[in-house]
């Protein structure tokens, strides 16, 4: 719907205007973009040739296309933003931006888009950007097919790939973004969609989300960033069908949900994280189909959390399936699948006839004391949780799930 | 030497043992993979399986083998044959007979599934936890003349090996659990060879276990070729010192 | 041949030998008599290597045979009880010796042939009778045309017609000259076949001169009754110096 709206009004757009189309480059007669853009008016194509581009900061505030030919560089010199646009319904494709200057205090972007709305930026390069694509207070903003890539040593000398702050209707789809501080930054941004995307190797998370309630992000997956996905106050996102892996560390999770209302999180997979999910002071979401493969923890679940449903996920070989910090059970957990479960099922209904109690107490011992981890699979320990689950001192009582599933849910 | 070692071989075919053994190592991997298709959950079923059992069998039956052939070791020592041949001779027939049971045993089923890949660690380790405690066994014979004695003295290895030197580390990281420990935690590692074993397969097979910055240094220093020989290096210690002890009571034992 | 040079053991706090020093000579043979726990067997293993000293030295052929094992070719040596592998046949006992000894190709096999052990060669061991296993043991000891015999208790246990056929095989040896070192509690066996005795008592070397000579000190015409006057002699002596 959102898509088909927004070509309607690019339709109109470019028939009310007397398309031009004005060359850039260095055998054209306009050498330079930021000439151009003086010379363009409103509707205008501006087709930038191949070649490297230094013109410092670029102030693009009419509604042109920016069109490159064979990925024309331009290059921030380590010391500019590139294209700053405060303008409606421009388009940005095809360039390769390079280099832009890194600040702490003022955000540089290879491309910041301030107070507009319906711009498209499509199959862009961004190499060694501080941030990579900038948004606040903009909405109807398309972000699709574009490669981010950048070297982060420090947080504090990298930005994010891409940021967004105050935005709504936003898309963003198929991008690829590593070695960023965030992979993409979400901030006070409402009804948008966060798909296909890949990203990778960032230096804290693959997604942060804070105040962005309505949200919907599926089929992405995010490998190998210093802490994972961080969610947080948020209520009515939904998270479907993405991918967390390999998110290793001493502080790092597949997904961190923290204050969290009303959310789903459904058809997941979480493989080889130290945590697969994180789950502090969130209520009412719905933990879903989801499958934990591999993980340190599979499951935090922090007392702070109730009324939350987990519900016919797979846990499987997780060092440990689900670890709690308190005595009460304010959550619903049934019908899971753990294999570890080492019950019955005489009526054959698929249904174990005894619950399964997920925490296991060397769980409970390592979530205090991380070195003793190293005794993990020993015989001492094996006889401790045996000891444990006959008599439970450590671990809470009463939580358990009272219908555990006899085989693993197929979900593909 | 080889005619001697043929000799013990012969013997210990004979009593059968080594064919229950191998048979019993054939029926669990069967078994783990009739219950679970995953192999990496049969590669760690059979984990438990290899730490706790390959260094009982090996202590109980390389003592009792030691104790039975005394005979046969008083008749050899009366023959020109140096003292250290008939040790080597025994503990090379000893441990290549225990090893072969558990290669085939272990090893048959995942050739039989297809699966060669993932039990190469599984193999190694359980092949040099058998030298370890063949080692263990006959540094124990060799320190009395007392059957009964003997097999309590590799028990004991066993047992503390398995148990309480865990207990014991256990302990510590508790007590001293506001302190860095990882560099401490590891040189205790190397003082328990199936603490060693255990971690040089995890690291292999269950990387999901060691997560958190202690996992991830531990995982830097074993996961490194520099640790895996190091590690490995450590199991062979472990392998050569109680052999050297042995053969040096040994060669210097009455009888 | 075998020079043995104060050597002492202790077991425990227990002295097995005390200082004892022996030379045994290729062509004799050697009465090694003296009580039950006298050290007569600890003194054999020394020389087999069975036992280490704790202090002194044993040469062979001139040689320290500490660390040596070499020269225990030269010995054939029969235990007072013959423990071999109890589930091998006296076959596969008999084979697996010549195997380990390939380096000897001629097999002495006189009293495998003496004893017929061959008819019993399916039989296991641990269903031989005491008789047997000695007759078993005799065989190995003679088998590989050993140069130096020792025999603790050749005769125990055996019928009297082995007896003899083990006595004959015993002589016949000695005539071809090798050096023969025989325990035995029956000094009347003793009479025919040795020509030296060593009396060891409490670890010490009490006696050791030819039989002529004994004999003759003792005015007594059998071995048994000599000793028997020794040992008087050797018990007022010592009631005296007391």
């Amino acid at each position: 719907m959102k898509r088909s709206v927004f070509f309607i009004g690019l339709v109109l757009i470019s028939l009310a205007a007397r398309a031009t189309t004005i060359p850039v480059g260095a055998r054209e007669t306009i050498k330079h973009i930021k000439e151009a853009i003086q010379r363009a008016e409103a509707g205008d194509t501006l087709l930038i040739r191949s070649g490297i581009y230094r013109e410092g900061n670029i102030i693009l505030e009419k509604q042109l296309v920016i069109l490159g030919e064979n990925f024309p560089v331009l290059d921030g010199e380590n010391q500019y933003e590139i294209f700053t646009i405060h303008a409606q319904g421009v388009v940005i494709q095809g360039l390769t931006f390079k280099d832009t200057g890194i600040a702490s205090i003022s955000d540089l972007a290879a491309i910041k888009i301030l107070e507009s709305k319906k711009v498209r930026i499509l199959g862009n390069r961004f190499e060694n950007t501080f941030f990579g694509i900038y948004l606040a207070n903009s909405s109807n903003i398309w972000i699709e097919n574009n490669q981010l890539q950048s070297q982060a040593e420090s947080e504090h000398q990298i930005g994010n790939g891409i940021h967004l702050w105050k935005c709504d209707h936003i898309t963003i789809n198929n991008n690829r973004i590593r070695g960023h501080r965030d992979g993409i930054y979400f901030e006070f941004v409402t009804n948008s969609l966060i798909t296909n995307n890949y990203s990778e190797g960032n230096m804290r998370y693959g997604l942060h989300f804070m105040f962005s309630h309505n949200d919907e992000y599926r089929n992405n997956a995010f490998t190998n960033n210093g802490a994972g996905v961080a969610v947080m106050y948020t209520k009515g996102v939904t998270m479907v069908n993405n991918t967390f892996q390999h998110n290793w560390g001493s502080s790092s999770y597949g997904l961190l949900l923290k204050d969290i209302r009303d959310s789903f999180v459904t058809d997941n997979t979480f493989i080889e994280n130290s945590v697969g999910i994180f789950m502090e002071g969130s209520s009412r979401n719905e933990i879903k189909s989801n499958s934990f493969y591999q993980n340190g923890y599979a499951l935090k679940l922090q007392a702070s959390c109730d009324d939350n449903v987990i519900t016919r996920n797979n846990f499987q070989q997780n060092t440990f399936d689900l670890v709690t910090n308190g005595s009460l059970v304010l959550n619903k957990i049934d019908g899971n699948y753990w294999d570890r479960y080492e019950g019955y099922d005489l009526n054959r209904d698929q249904v174990g006839d005894v619950p399964y109690r997920p925490i296991s107490m060397y769980g409970t011992i390592v979530e205090r004391m991380p070195q003793a981890i190293l005794l993990w699979r020993s015989f001492l320990v094996f006889l401790l949780d045996r000891a444990e689950r006959a008599i439970p001192v450590l671990t809470p009582e009463n939580l358990m799930d009272q219908v555990p599933a006899m085989q693993p849910y197929d979900f593909y | 030497m080889n005619r001697i070692i043929k000799y013990v071989f012969y013997d210990i075919l004979r009593t059968r043992f080594i064919l229950f053994y191998t048979v019993f190592l054939l029926i669990c991997t069967f078994a783990f993979f009739q219950l679970d298709n995953d192999f990496g959950k049969v590669v760690l079923s059979l984990m438990n399986v290899v730490l706790m059992a390959v260094p009982l069998v090996s202590v109980v039956f390389t003592t009792i083998h030691f104790f039975n052939s005394y005979e046969f070791i008083e008749l050899m020592l009366a023959q020109p044959i140096n003292r250290r041949s008939i040790f080597l001779s025994e503990y090379l027939a000893v441990a290549s007979s225990l090893c072969l049971a558990y290669v085939v045993g272990i090893g048959f089923p995942f050739l039989l599934y297809g699966a060669w890949q993932p039990i190469y660690t599984l193999l190694i380790t359980g092949v040099f936890l058998t030298l370890v405690f063949v080692s263990l066994a006959f540094f124990s014979s060799v320190l009395t003349r007392d059957k009964a004695k003997a097999i309590g003295i590799a028990l004991l290895f066993w047992f503390y090996f398995s148990l309480i030197y865990d207990g014991i580390l256990l302990w510590v990281v508790y007590t001293f659990s506001d302190y860095p420990l990882e560099k401490l935690t590891l040189a205790l590692i190397a003082f328990n060879p199936v603490d060693l074993a255990r971690i040089i397969m995890l690291l292999q097979l269950d990387i999901s276990a060691l997560m958190g910055y202690t996992g991830a240094f531990y995982k830097n220093f074993f996961g490194s070729n520099l640790g895996l020989i190091f590690s490995i290096s450590l199991l062979m210690l472990w392998v050569l010192w109680p052999l050297l002890f042995a053969m040096r009571i040994f060669s210097r034992k009455d009888l | 041949m075998i020079s043995i040079d104060q050597i002492s053991k202790n077991f425990g706090a227990l002295p097995a030998l005390d200082q004892i020093s022996l030379a045994l000579n290729a062509g004799k043979s050697y009465a090694l008599i003296g009580p039950n726990g006298s050290g007569k067997t600890t003194l054999i293993k020394g020389i087999l290597g069975l036992v280490i000293p704790t202090s002194g030295h044993i040469y062979f052929d001139g040689k320290s045979i500490n660390r040596d094992w070499k020269y225990r070719e030269k010995i054939g040596y029969m235990p007072q009880i013959g423990r071999y592998p109890e589930n091998m046949r006296i076959g596969q006992l008999i084979d697996m010796m010549k195997n380990i000894r390939q380096d000897k190709p001629k097999i002495d096999e006189d009293l495998i042939d003496a004893f017929k052990l061959y008819k019993i060669y399916d039989k296991r061991i641990h269903a031989l009778s005491g008789g047997t296993r000695q007759k078993v043991s005799a065989s190995l000891a003679f088998m590989f045309h050993a140069p130096v015999l020792i025999l603790d208790e050749p005769t125990a246990g055996l019928d009297p017609v082995s007896v003899e056929l083990l006595k004959e095989k015993i002589i016949h040896e000695k005539r071809m000259g090798k050096l023969l070192i025989i325990t035995s509690h029956i000094l009347s066996d003793l009479d025919e076949i040795a020509t030296e005795m060593v009396y060891m008592f409490e670890g010490k070397i009490q006696y050791n001169n030819s039989i002529e000579a004994l004999k003759s000190e003792t005015n007594e015409t059998k071995l048994n009754k000599a000793i028997a006057t020794l040992i008087r002699q050797r018990e007022l002596l010592a009631s005296i110096t007391d």
